[in-house]
């Protein structure tokens, strides 16, 4: 198949932009609960 | 969390069967062949950058209007959504214009004020990282968001309003237009799928500016407190 391979390439960049952002999200939930936890332990002290 | 499995199961089915429909149920297009089939995920693309710029520019007027914390969050979200939509519509357009123009990228109209939008967004949220105070940040932005959008519409006509090596619209635009029927249910479904997503996605990025501001209001307290340990302000908030 000609030009399969910009075919490819497009459809992979279309899932990449979202798993890469989705995993931004993710991780910067992942902190965010955890300070949110360490300064509720904080104030119950 | 549990509730997000089901979701994300049919989005993951969606996805799939977006893809199997492009690349098999969809006929061959005449001049350009297999490499027409990046169509299906560009469009629904901007689509979901369409949906997302929306809801932020919906965010940004009900602020101003408002002053509720949510309506920030909801266009600062939708705001960082539409930039990852833009940028693979970008990709997307990038790959299918080599094979298909001969060039990767032309300063045509449409791909033009595309890239202006894209940069303009970029801008929405280097902007709310240079102000510290929530309120003029949220202010600001939303100002900023709303002269923003302008663009989008300029994008959608662009191609309607002048010659552009970009095709001219195949969808609502004029006699000579339109797509094979097996087409334009492939692009539906890729459409939908993606929408889907950007819509999970933005969900996920709603949930994190909630938390941002849980996070500031336990700092708040815990600052109150070391500076005034038996205030009431500081056990309420606390």
């Amino acid at each position: 198949m000609k030009n399969f391979n910009f075919l490819l390439a497009a459809w992979m960049a279309v899932w990449a932009v979202f798993f890469v952002y989705e995993l931004s999200v993710a991780s910067r939930v992942s902190k965010l609960r955890d300070d949110i936890e360490s300064l509720k332990r904080q104030l119950k002290e | 969390m549990r509730s997000r499995v089901p979701i994300t199961i049919a989005a993951a089915a969606l996805i799939f069967f977006a893809g199997y429909a492009a690349l098999f149920i969809a006929p061959d297009e005449r001049t350009m062949h297999e490499i027409q089939r990046v169509f299906y995920f560009h469009i629904g693309l901007w689509t979901g950058m369409y949906t997302a710029l929306g809801l932020a520019f919906v965010g940004n007027v009900a602020w101003l209007f408002t002053r509720k914390p949510q309506w920030d969050w909801l266009g600062v979200s939708s705001v960082e959504v539409g930039v990852a939509s833009c940028t693979g519509g970008l990709i997307t357009g990038v790959l299918w214009g080599k094979p298909a123009w001969g060039i990767w990228w032309t300063w045509d109209a449409r791909l033009t004020t595309c890239f202006i939008l894209w940069l303009l967004y970029i801008s929405y949220l280097i902007l709310r990282g240079l102000i510290e105070e929530p309120q003029r940040r949220a202010t600001l932005s939303a100002i900023f968001g709303i002269f923003a959008f302008l663009d989008a519409p300029l994008v959608y006509a662009s191609n309607r309003l002048w010659r552009t090596q970009h095709p001219s619209p195949v969808l609502f635009g004029g006699p000579d237009s339109g797509l094979d029927p097996r087409m334009v249910r492939v692009m539906l479904i890729a459409m939908v799928a993606i929408v889907f997503v950007v819509l999970l996605v933005l969900a996920d990025r709603y949930r994190l500016e909630k938390l941002r501001h849980e996070l500031d209001e336990l700092q708040l307290a815990a600052e109150l407190r070391s500076a005034a340990p038996n205030s009431v302000a500081a056990k309420e908030l606390s």
